[in-house]
């Protein structure tokens, strides 16, 4: 982690691999400062990480980078200790968050953080790449929420690509808040809702039998994209009944 | 160029199918988030901005030759809702009938060799725009038009909404269709030296989750 002038640029960087035991190593767990990571008890073959924040942000002006690689035949998962809050800083300018995911052949890779909160004056923009290969799996849950309770959201953008076996199959943005472009809050976007989120699944299997298509009550969808992979998209009034209904469409796709 | 070809495509008569499509109307008018006038704006002030971008950027993109097949994974990568990649690619099969009887060319009929069962609705558009002589500024503004006079249209039958009601809203989005249009054709330019990784992807997530929802009903007034 480095302070420059211009605000916090903070890297952290997990690479999981095969132990040949049938468990995961994690030979690089390199983070700090706001990225902190601590390994925790993991279950059968599967390594867990916590994503643990250890200063508030990203504030205006930060750049944080969180990176994992799952090697092949690896089991990641990885989670945080709480919600990540984007807040106005003293620097002037956008703060931007980027996630770069590699899921090798036979590797899987669970990435479950806890929600992104967008603060009143906040500006922030998350980037997130996910290359799954062919016999790769993945689940990967990304929540926004906009405002803290009674609070006008800031500026969140948010895009997220996943490829599988080199072939994109999801490309997709999110603006909203104050300078976003119009219609964002209404009836085409997010209809008043003030949490959003959705669950990227890929497994191999799909690729012969898609997921059908099905509807979890007005503000929720899945959907079977092109390609091995499906997409869980819902919109609900607050953060906790949107982690009901990813929850349960993630019980629903059953167990990875 | 003709530019009286870009009335003709994008009238709303030309008979490649679009009458039969709210755009998510529908599922909106039935969900209670698109009760009037105001609210039809707000819908597609933002369907302008999120799909009616993706679509002009691929328009655009086509209508300077891009590689058709490159730009019709890149739409379906933009639309999550199998609903609606269903419905882009039967409007695409449907614009390229009336296209290909309309102004005969071997890119249309190369197109729709490639693509038997329809490519994307807004790759199509821009090939048919070249087709017809036009350029990728007339494809984008044919196709941001389009994401939102399908769905005015359709509420005044869903709402029996006045008429002039549903055109005031297209008026006043006019100045946000220029400045859709323009971002879209910058996008199509990129992607013409960068890649297809260039165009813009928008979401609106109502409209996919409203899609899925609508295409769940035993009845209904319109496809999409």
């Amino acid at each position: 982690m480095t302070t420059a002038t211009g605000g916090v640029r903070a890297l952290a960087w997990i690479v999981a691999r095969d132990d040949g035991r049938g468990g995961t190593s994690l030979p690089v767990l390199d983070g700090g400062g706001p990225l902190a990571l601590r390994r925790t008890r993991g279950s059968g073959a599967e390594a867990r990480v916590v994503l643990v924040g250890a200063m508030s942000g990203p504030l205006g002006g930060d750049h944080f980078t969180v990176e994992a690689d799952v090697e092949a035949g690896a089991r990641l998962h990885v989670g945080s200790a709480a919600a990540t809050i984007a807040l106005p800083g003293q620097n002037k300018g956008d703060a931007r968050y980027e996630v770069r995911l590699s899921v090798a052949d036979g590797g899987e890779l669970r990435w479950l953080p806890e929600q992104l909160i967008s603060a009143r004056g906040s500006d922030l923009h998350v980037t997130t790449r996910v290359d799954v290969g062919a016999s790769g799996r993945l689940v990967l849950r990304e929540e926004q929420v906009l405002g803290r309770v009674g609070e006008e959201p800031g500026r969140l953008s948010s895009r997220i690509r996943v490829s599988v076996a080199g072939r994109l199959v999801l490309d997709q943005e999110l603006a909203c808040g104050p300078g976003a472009p119009g219609g964002w809050d209404g009836p085409a976007g997010l209809g008043g809702c003030r949490a959003v989120g959705q669950l990227v699944v890929v497994r191999p299997e799909f690729a012969d039998a898609p997921v059908a298509a099905r509807v979890l009550g007005d503000g929720a969808a899945v959907m079977p994209l092109a390609g091995p992979a499906a997409l869980v998209s819902a919109v609900a009034a607050d953060a906790l009944r949107l982690r009901g209904l990813l929850d349960e469409a993630l019980e629903s796709l059953g167990s990875v | 160029m003709s530019r009286a070809a870009l009335l003709v495509l994008a009238d709303g008569r030309f008979p490649a199918g679009g009458h039969a499509h709210s755009g998510g109307a529908e599922a909106a008018v039935k969900a209670g988030r698109i009760t009037g006038a105001a609210s039809l704006e707000d819908f597609c002030r933002g369907r302008l901005h999120t799909a009616g971008l993706v679509a002009a950027s691929l328009a655009a993109a086509a209508a300077l030759g891009v590689d058709a097949v490159a730009l019709d994974g890149a739409a379906d990568a933009r639309t999550p809702s199998p609903a609606l990649r269903t419905a882009g690619r039967k409007l695409g099969r449907q614009l390229m009938r009336a296209a290909r009887a309309t102004w005969p060319s071997a890119e249309l009929d190369d197109l729709a060799r490639r693509f038997p069962k329809g490519a994307h609705q807004p790759v199509v558009l821009g090939v048919a725009a070249r087709a017809a002589g036009l350029g990728a500024v007339e494809a984008a503004y044919c196709a941001a038009y389009e994401s939102v006079s399908g769905p005015a249209s359709a509420t005044v039958r869903l709402l029996s909404l006045d008429p002039f009601d549903a055109t005031a809203v297209l008026a006043r989005l006019a100045p946000e269709m220029d400045r859709v249009a323009d971002r879209a054709v910058e996008a199509g330019r990129r992607v013409v030296d960068d890649g297809v990784d260039e165009l813009p992807a928008g979401s609106g997530p109502l409209l996919e989750i409203g899609a899925e929802v609508h295409a769940a009903w035993a009845v209904r007034l319109f496809a999409s």
